[in-house]
């Protein structure tokens, strides 16, 4: 193992926040994943846990989320997981990661055109 | 990098998603260091671009061998990310990926579920495109390629860039102006047709730019 300070430092905070734990739940957030609190944030609760609930109330992206926090998107995803299971935040998965076979639905590929077209 | 990240964190001035959104789609623009991508991404964003970063872990090592992996320094890849909101219920992310063979541990959550892909193409450092194009036609995503015109001169013509590319003349290939918000629109609308076609790139589409016969 190396103990390089520089090297140490940035795992050390990313453990910290995660609680120790890896990246190892086989559930699935997307990187756009809409993430929408269901509650508000309650004094003593962990600051990125807070910082979350504060920043969803309207639906924002599991990327969104990890470029405001200033985490990367997979320690991001385990704070995500830890409001999921409490039921503190609820998620709205993209359709393509449900009717994946299928491809995208035509609808949605044409009203993406028709926004593109109006830019 | 980092200033720029946290520069752009302290001045959240986006507007927020309608609460009815539910439906995020996913275009990826990817390309070598410098070709343009946060330049495109940022001209048709409705916001200014993000930017955040995604560390290597043993989930994203895959089958490669962590062993390996584990005693070298943790490695990092920065993105940036625009939006477009689509309508009340979707909304589409472009992301500005790199395309360098060292962050593929980053393209599989972005490319997952994604509508399709912009390779961006310096004409300088046509190479630079080789890993991208090769691991978009194994993972079989739709893709289009786009040479960002932003140097002195016309560079080659887009015939001698397809051969440079190996890319099958099924690829839309079209040259745009990543600085240009309708340019880079231009090269999005050209995806999504080709997406919509009955088979991906089965016949050429209207808005490409017809190639020089150089």
């Amino acid at each position: 193992m190396n103990h390089d300070p520089l090297q140490r430092e940035s795992p050390d905070r990313l453990y910290t926040v995660t609680g120790g734990r890896g990246d190892t739940d086989t559930r699935t957030l997307d990187s756009v994943t809409l993430i929408v609190s269901e509650c508000e944030p309650v004094p003593g609760m962990q600051s990125e846990h807070a910082a979350i609930l504060r920043m969803c109330v309207f639906p924002t992206a599991v990327v969104e989320v990890s470029a405001e926090l200033g985490l990367p998107v997979s320690v991001v995803r385990i704070l995500l997981l830890d409001l999921l299971d409490t039921g503190r935040v609820a998620a709205r998965h993209p359709a393509s990661s449900v009717q994946r076979a299928e491809g995208h639905d035509p609808e949605t590929l044409k009203q993406v055109l028709l926004a593109l077209q109006r830019l | 990098m980092p200033s720029n990240a946290s520069e752009q964190r302290t001045a959240p001035t986006r507007a927020p998603l309608a609460t009815t959104a539910d439906n995020a789609l996913k275009i990826v623009v990817v390309g070598g260091f410098g070709v343009g991508k946060t330049t495109l991404v940022g001209s048709v964003s409705e916001m200014r671009p993000l930017s955040t970063e995604e560390i290597m872990t043993q989930a994203s090592a895959g089958v490669d061998d962590i062993s390996a992996v584990r005693d070298k320094r943790t490695t990092t890849a920065a993105f940036d990310f625009g939006r477009i909101t689509i309508d009340e219920r979707r909304v589409l992310y472009l992301f500005g990926a790199p395309g360098q063979k060292r962050f593929w541990f980053l393209w599989n959550q972005l490319f997952t579920g994604s509508l399709g892909a912009v390779v961006l193409v310096d004409t300088d450092r046509v190479r630079d495109s080789w890993y991208a194009i090769d691991r978009l036609e194994h993972h079989r995503t739709p893709f289009v390629v786009a040479v960002n015109r932003f140097g002195p001169g016309p560079g080659p013509g887009l015939a001698e860039v397809r051969r440079a590319l190996d890319v099958s003349d099924r690829v839309p290939l079209v040259d745009c102006d990543a600085r240009s918000r309708e340019s880079s629109r231009d090269v999005l609308v050209t995806l999504v047709q080709h997406v919509s076609g009955p088979v991906h790139g089965s016949a050429p589409t209207p808005a490409s730019t017809p190639e020089d016969t150089q």
